[in-house]
């Protein structure tokens, strides 16, 4: 469907640009409270420098003039860098060039762009200042960081990029958006207190309660002195969780998913259409009893960065009820309704190899998706477009080989959603290779196209309303 | 040939059997210093009677991994066909890949010294999935070097965005 060459890689041309291939004129400099901004750390590894030197050696005196020495030369060197960091549009990608002795010269290709966040931390936010993050597919991290801009530039920027990746004029204003969800805070609160974590610390304390009450005396103190690392940590994870979370909205627009999220820092995702590699509904064993689910989904941008962040940046809906869900992950797919998929279960036998859950191991796909369930305690039900496929495997352990039994994997681009066929029949599971295959191949030739405003068929089939499902047939019960 | 993992065609593409040569020398240099260093320190603190079971052991173990390396050589293949690429290894744990050539992102030939000198070189496959696993390991060069390009040239021909 498009002439492009095979990689996704984004074109980066590293390496000091010839007189010929100087900044140009236009191109701007980042926010001048960059360097201060970024100082902090300077500081921070300054005063930590300088109290161990104190510690050890137990004379201060060195720790005043050093300090103030490693702040001032932090600064001259962050002053430096924003001087010679400029960005700007340069053809049909983002250039950022930089460095003070080896110049770099960056070039990111707006057609292979998968998401843009503007993240404004607390710091930011009492200098209005954010900052404006690019992914593409490949590479090892965040793609181009700018950081920091002003905040109302960040917007612009984001709106200019966005604009420029749908192949539509870069002056178009941000387009209007319609907000799908909103996750309350109450809601937000009672998901925490339902979650594992939670549960796992409140019994944890009960235990220690309990020691402390029955043995009363020294021991009782000493385990709950040790395990208050243990209580912290818990603590911690939840009340980030909590305020990672808070203010949750999601929304839609031609320019695709909106999300909004954070109490202290703020960061707004956008994901452009046909990014969404695979979406996951989960279900934590006691979300059960309020039917509420959480949404992840794959990006090819968001995967590659570290674990925890990679797992911050994918939520779709951190909690929602199940019929909203359904609904979110409609609109992730392009109008593609999972639910509306009729799944088959894993044969009886793969009782030998999942004792627990072999019951809800199942598979079903149409023409646009393929969708898995599986898990008991942790439902979880996965959801791949087959346009979305990149490899497909299948894999036959000895035991599987025993009982007559293969899985099949559907490699996507990395992320939280992962499609694993498990435990079917052998010969079925090699059918579902071919199948996958062909259905694949069509439905990479049916594909919304990078630029996703420039073929004007390609937006009215993504808008497409989905047939109503019957809610008593929803799969997830 | 079990129906699973069959071949499309009528054969799978095997792999050079070199590769099962370079296995064993390498299999036999890590026999014959790991028995002869155990024998050694065995015969020293406890007796040649442990020296002599070491070696006994060390010759079985050679003969099962002679076993091993050829039901592993013979378990590799690949497939060329018109949209995709299929590469099968493993006897224990078997595996089938099916790699669309538009989701292919970039192809690696490598080749180690050893490789080298045995004449082979391993081709490897890689998508936008960290998962894909499509490595043929122990081809001629010149089959290396045909494969590389063909893939290259099939990839941007059915090239489709993410």
């Amino acid at each position: 469907m498009t002439d492009e060459p095979a990689t996704a890689e984004p074109r980066k041309e590293n390496g000091a640009p010839g007189a010929a291939d100087r900044t140009p004129a236009h191109f701007r400099r980042l926010h001048p409270l960059t360097p201060l901004l970024r100082g902090w750390a300077w500081l921070a590894a300054a005063v930590a420098f300088g109290s161990q030197d104190v510690l050890l050696s137990g004379a201060s005196p060195r720790i005043l003039v050093l300090v103030p020495l490693i702040a001032v030369a932090g600064l001259a060197v962050g002053l430096a860098s924003w001087w010679f960091t400029r960005y700007g549009i340069d053809g049909d990608a983002l250039r950022i060039d930089s460095g003070i002795f080896e110049r770099r010269s960056r070039r990111v290709r707006l057609d292979r762009l998968q998401a843009v966040d503007v993240v404004r931390p607390l710091s930011g936010r009492l200098l209005g200042v954010s900052e404006l993050r690019l992914e593409v597919a490949g590479g090892s991290d965040t793609e181009a960081p700018l950081a920091y801009l002003a905040a109302d530039e960040a917007v612009r920027l984001r709106a200019e990029l966005l604009a420029r990746a749908a192949g539509i004029d870069a002056a178009t204003p941000e387009a209007p958006e319609q907000v799908v969800h909103e996750v309350p805070p109450g809601r937000l609160l009672g998901s925490t207190v339902l979650s594992g974590t939670f549960l796992i610390g409140v019994v944890f304390l009960l235990l220690n309660g309990a020691a402390f009450v029955l043995t009363g005396g020294d021991v009782a103190m000493g385990v709950l002195t040790a395990s208050l690392p243990g209580v912290l940590a818990i603590g911690a994870a939840l009340w980030n969780q909590f305020v990672r979370n808070f203010g949750f909205v999601l929304a839609e627009s031609p320019d695709g998913f909106r999300i909004r999220k954070g109490l202290l820092d703020i960061k707004a995702q956008t994901v452009p259409p046909g990014r969404v590699q695979g979406v996951a509904l989960r279900q934590p064993l006691f979300w059960r009893l309020t039917d509420w689910v959480r949404l992840d989904v794959d990006v090819a941008g968001y995967g590659k960065t570290s674990d925890t962040d990679a797992s911050k940046s994918s939520v779709l809906l951190p909690v929602a009820s199940r019929r909203d869900a359904f609904d979110v992950m409609r609109h992730a797919l392009s109008g593609a309704a999972p639910e509306a998929v009729l799944v088959e279960p894993a044969p009886r036998r793969a009782a030998w190899l999942r004792p627990i859950g072999w019951r809800r191991l199942a598979y079903g796909a149409d023409d646009r998706l393929v969708v898995v369930r599986e898990g008991v305690l942790y439902r979880t039900l996965t959801a791949v477009p087959h346009a979305k496929t990149q490899s497909i495997r299948l894999t036959q352990g000895p035991i599987q080989r025993r009982l007559a039994l293969a899985t099949v994997h559907v490699d996507t681009t990395p992320g939280p959603v992962d499609a694993i066929i498990r435990h079917r029949d052998q010969l079925e599971a090699r059918r579902i290779l071919e199948e996958q295959t062909v259905r694949a191949r069509l439905a990479r030739k049916a594909d919304v196209p990078e630029q996703w405003m420039s073929v004007p068929g390609a937006r009215r089939r993504a808008e497409e309303a989905p047939a109503q499902p019957n809610p008593a047939a929803l799969p997830f019960h | 040939m079990d129906q699973v993992f069959a071949p499309p065609g009528e054969t799978w593409q095997q792999v050079s059997h070199r590769l099962a040569e370079l296995r064993r020398l390498l299999l036999g240099i890590c026999i014959v210093v790991g028995t002869a260093a155990a024998a050694v320190l065995g015969s020293w603190f406890a007796g040649w009677w442990l020296a002599v079971v070491t070696v006994v052991a060390g010759v079985v173990a050679a003969i099962w991994g002679l076993w091993l390396i050829d039901r592993n050589w013979r378990a590799w293949g690949y497939a060329e066909r018109a949209d995709d690429l299929l590469v099968t290894c493993g006897v224990l744990f078997k595996q089938l890949t099916v790699v669309p050539y538009g989701r292919m992102q970039f192809v690696d030939v490598k080749s180690g010294p050893l490789e080298r000198r045995f004449g082979l070189a391993t081709v490897q496959l890689h998508t936008a999935s960290p998962a894909t696993d499509a490595r043929i390991p122990g081809l001629p060069p010149d089959e290396a070097a045909r494969l590389r390009d063909r893939l290259a040239a099939l990839g941007e021909a059915r090239a489709a965005g993410l």
